[in-house]
């Protein structure tokens, strides 16, 4: 079920949680937005609130009066459900990506498919991949249709063991209830602001990640791509006769 | 092709099976030991009532993290109430000398406690964050009556389940399970930061409970309910909260 074959381009459990991270992801930015509509100021260290001064804040409408915006109007206030939507999406997420993870260590998708190879680090090897995205031919000779290059490896390896981990660490740290049977979750981060900004900054590079993940899928042929990923077959690539 | 597509469908449907039982036996579980929020019936209750399980069964009886006095906040913040009622500003003009205190329901000896008898009682101070849903935060020093104690003093029965608390601003109430009534740091607050608990706080009593976001630390209390059926109470929903969307379990 899960061996990746020729032909096999995606295994099922990858599939299914590539699939389902998406819709959490989706639920948690829009939500998340909304959270950080009602106060879209940030700061640094234990506490932070509208009177005392900001790390920075970001040029939007707040849905809230008592935070100043320049804007002349306040948005209607929608915390209620983004915050549960929030919580019910991190819940799904969090178990989807414990499947992943535990189902590719177990299969060693990891060490097979995400790995960067040796070589891959040589200079004039990373170079060539560099140039061959900069020149939107990310794929190579084959349209990277059998295999991931070095540079996609390391993104994924970055989401799936950085960035995520992250996002459930500054979340958690956000909680009151949370830190007070675990306190050095929020401690070792410099205080629940802190959290809360490597929480947003986080998130921005994760939006940056899915953008440039949409660009390379288009450019590698969005349809084919996506139908991959659904099906689990990939297209023989292109051949020049 | 057709016999592996027919496997992965019998496999599917197995797991699919094998899935909605467990949730449902979690529930089962999760409802026999009073982890099951109140407002777990709402839109996305799910995902609150696996936090609030998760919660109190990892955190258990852990305190709140208390704060160097040096960490107090130069400037703390209160979003403004819109406290409106005339019997409030009427008892703020007598310096709250007439505020009391109602206890009822699952109580030995329900009645009124002023808030002078609230101050004879072994004051706690504590130097905790309150941490807005919003995202904002200060740190104070709260004093008052612990909850425990006012429920002790007022005989409640050791089947109770939730506190109820009521503000006097109008169709505001909250409640918590007993692990937070009962918690040590969860206080009948009526000082901070040295002196009397002001009314931009929620002066002249505030219920303040540390483990949770702020909107649980409710303004303006003038009546307990000790209850061990919260679906009769008000909305049965367990607070206010969930009528604007809020959850009733804080913690997160």
């Amino acid at each position: 079920m899960v061996e990746s074959g020729r032909g096999m381009r995606h295994a099922f459990v990858v599939r299914l949680t590539h699939w389902v991270t998406f819709v959490c992801f989706v639920a948690l930015l829009v939500s998340g937005v909304q959270l950080v509509i009602s106060h879209p100021r940030f700061y640094w260290g234990e506490t932070g609130n509208v009177l005392t001064p900001a790390l920075f804040q970001l040029p939007i409408p707040s849905s809230r009066a008592s935070v100043s915006t320049g804007y002349g109007y306040v948005l209607p206030d929608q915390n209620g459900w983004s915050r549960a939507l929030h919580f019910q999406a991190a819940w799904l997420v969090v178990f989807t990506g414990l499947l992943y993870v535990g189902v590719g260590l177990w299969t060693r998708h990891f060490g097979r498919n995400l790995l960067p190879r040796a070589g891959e680090f040589r200079v004039g090897a990373l170079w060539s991949t560099v140039a061959s995205h900069l020149r939107l031919k990310p794929g190579g000779e084959d349209g990277g249709a059998e295999s991931y290059n070095v540079l996609q490896r390391m993104a994924y390896l970055g989401v799936v063991f950085f960035l995520f981990p992250l996002m459930i660490w500054t979340g958690l740290a956000m909680s009151p209830s949370f830190v007070a049977g675990f306190p050095a979750v929020v401690e070792a981060l410099g205080g629940h602001q802190s959290a809360r900004t490597i929480h947003f900054f986080t998130t921005v590079t994760l939006v940056g990640f899915v953008a440039v993940h949409l660009v390379m899928v288009a450019v590698a042929g969005f349809g084919p791509r996506v139908k991959a990923m659904i099906t689990g077959h990939s297209e023989p690539a292109r051949r020049d006769p | 092709m057709s016999r592996i597509s027919r496997r992965k469908w019998l496999v599917g449907g197995v797991s699919g099976v094998v899935g909605v039982a467990g949730v449902a036996a979690a529930g089962d579980a999760a409802r026999r030991h009073g982890l099951m929020p109140p407002d777990a019936g709402l839109r996305f209750g799910t995902g609150a009532a696996l936090t609030y399980a998760a919660q109190r069964t990892l955190t258990g009886e852990s305190r709140a993290r208390e704060f160097r006095r040096e960490q107090i906040s130069a400037k703390p913040f209160a979003n403004p109430s819109q406290m409106k009622e005339e019997a409030y500003a009427r008892s703020r003009e007598k310096g709250f000398a007439d505020w009391q205190l109602q206890v009822e329901g699952m109580v030995a000896r329900p009645g009124a406690i002023s808030l002078a008898e609230l101050k004879e009682i072994p004051a706690r101070s504590q130097i905790t964050q309150l941490v807005c849903e919003e995202g904002w935060s200060y740190i104070a020093e709260w004093t008052g009556a612990p909850l425990a104690a006012v429920l002790e003093q007022a005989g409640a029965l050791p089947d109770a389940r939730y506190v109820v608390y009521y503000s006097m601003e109008k169709d505001w109430w909250d409640s918590i399970d007993m692990a937070d009534a009962l918690h040590p740091q969860t206080i009948l607050a009526h000082g901070m930061n040295g002196g009397a608990m002001p009314a931009e706080f929620g002066g002249p009593l505030r219920m303040r409970v540390p483990r949770q976001l702020g909107y649980k630390s409710v303004k303006f209390i003038n009546r307990l309910l000790v209850t061990d059926r919260i679906e009769k109470v008000g909305n049965g929903l367990g607070s206010s909260g969930p009528d604007y969307g809020y959850s009733w379990y804080a913690g997160i």
